[in-house]
């Protein structure tokens, strides 16, 4: 029967698990939270994306290893991958698990609350100390800033904190 | 957007059209002449701070560009590089140089001007922006509102440059002095729509030019109250406004050089 060879979304998400971000290879792209939608006809894939930051260049590299990903299905025809800004993306979609897979990376993640003013509070990297004060907002990719830790006194990464109330 | 599309007046998309054209070409031309800092930005730090500003914006211009192309106006790429100035709509301030000589010669660029043109011009970016938050064109809101969360990490950086040089020394203080005039001179433009702001204000797509350059005024003046200054006047008559086509030679021979790159690989991802 036909029905045999549909695909699934629950296959689709699991195989999303393996997209990494290309910068950052330790965190997927489920981990960042940029997956809102997974949807099959038959044997096609749909696959809705939120842009982390608007001019990141990795995206393009993103939406290739999403298709390419998908396809490696064997019931997968088609696949496609549509970039979408509602909602958009914020630093508190990045999972749990996201978390964990940034400090393995030696990134600090971002805070878990931003205030009503704009501001928050992150852990330094390396200690876990909050005695920490920013650098540069602006770090190496368009989503990480660089930060000082006054405990340890080592310079750390941190995902840039982005949010609806700023 | 499709269903957009068909419910769509004639004379309501003629206006998203002309204002998406006057972001798009701003966004474009601030992100490439902040590009030319590259390597000459006063220190490593803020290398990396004007590089990556520089990125975001470009990253905005596409965006506005892509908005064009869902409208059937064009290839996103092909609006964006292969233009002629006179096709235009970004404000003058947008497009002048960063100073004497050339990126690839000797650069004599003057980061006071840098600093002042992209405060002010960030700062009515968010006033725009949070506008468009609520523009009758959803597609438009939907992006004003990823544009404004990484605005407010520009906004932030040029307004402490901002407030830095003012508070510094005598030279200082004199080149800010200077640059403040020169970006006033060509001010004029950046909150006007051109001939087409009637239709624009009319379809509801962003606010009044007036009501823009009031709040404009109203968020700059607690910054300049602090530094014991007051707030430059915009002029309501622009010398050349830039949103009818009407640009300086420092346009032709910026879109020379981006279009140059483009014609060379025009495939390639931006
Ligand atoms: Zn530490």
């Amino acid at each position: 029967m036909e029905a045999s060879l549909e695909i699934s979304p629950g296959r689709v998400y699991e195989v999303l698990e393996g997209v990494k971000d290309p910068e950052i290879d330790s965190i997927s792209i489920m981990d960042l939270g940029m997956v809102v939608e997974v949807t099959t006809v038959g044997n096609n894939v749909k696959v809705v994306l939120l842009p982390t930051f608007l001019g990141c260049p990795a995206l393009e590299i993103i939406k290739k290893n999403t298709i390419n990903a998908v396809k490696e299905l064997p019931e997968v025809k088609d696949v496609q991958v549509e970039f979408v800004f509602h909602p958009p993306w914020t630093s508190d979609r990045i999972t749990e698990r996201g978390h964990v897979n940034l400090r393995k990376f030696g990134i600090a993640p971002p805070p878990r609350q931003i205030e009503a003013d704009g501001s928050w509070h992150i852990e330094c990297a390396y200690c876990g100390s909050t005695y920490v004060t920013m650098e540069n907002v602006f770090g190496p990719t368009a989503c990480r800033s660089i930060l000082y830790c006054k405990s340890c006194k080592n310079v750390f990464e941190a995902m840039k904190p982005v949010s609806t109330l700023m | 957007m499709n269903e957009n599309e068909t419910v769509m007046s004639q004379e309501y998309k003629e206006a998203i059209t002309s204002l998406l054209f006057q972001l798009a070409d701003d966004d474009f031309l601030y992100a490439y002449r902040g590009s030319e800092w590259l390597g000459l930005a006063p220190h490593i730090e803020e290398d990396v701070a004007s590089s990556s500003i520089s990125q975001d914006s470009m990253g905005h211009a596409a965006m506005f560009y892509k908005l064009l192309e869902d409208l059937g106006v064009g290839n996103a790429d092909d609006l964006a590089h292969s233009r002629p100035a006179l096709d235009r709509k970004n404000s003058v301030l947008m497009e002048r140089v960063n100073g004497e000589g050339y990126y690839m010669e000797t650069p004599l660029y003057d980061w006071a001007y840098q600093v002042v043109r992209s405060y002010f011009y960030t700062q009515a970016k968010k006033i725009k922006i949070d506008s468009l938050c609520e523009s009758s064109y959803s597609p438009l809101a939907d992006t004003a509102v990823k544009v404004r969360m990484e605005l407010y990490y520009h906004r932030l950086h040029w307004e402490t440059w901002f407030k830095q040089l003012l508070s510094s020394t005598d030279v200082a203080k004199k080149k800010m002095d200077e640059a403040i005039k020169k970006v006033m001179d060509d001010f004029g433009d950046v909150f006007s729509y051109g001939n087409e702001k009637l239709l624009i204000e009319k379809s509801r797509l962003i606010s009044s030019e007036e009501s823009l350059r009031d709040k404009w005024n109203a968020s700059i003046e607690p910054v300049f109250a602090a530094l014991q200054m007051e707030v430059p006047k915009i002029s309501d008559k622009p010398t050349k406004n830039g949103r009818n086509g009407e640009h300086t030679q420092d346009l032709v021979e910026a879109l020379h050089t981006l279009s140059e790159v483009y014609k060379f690989d025009p495939i390639a991802t931006w």
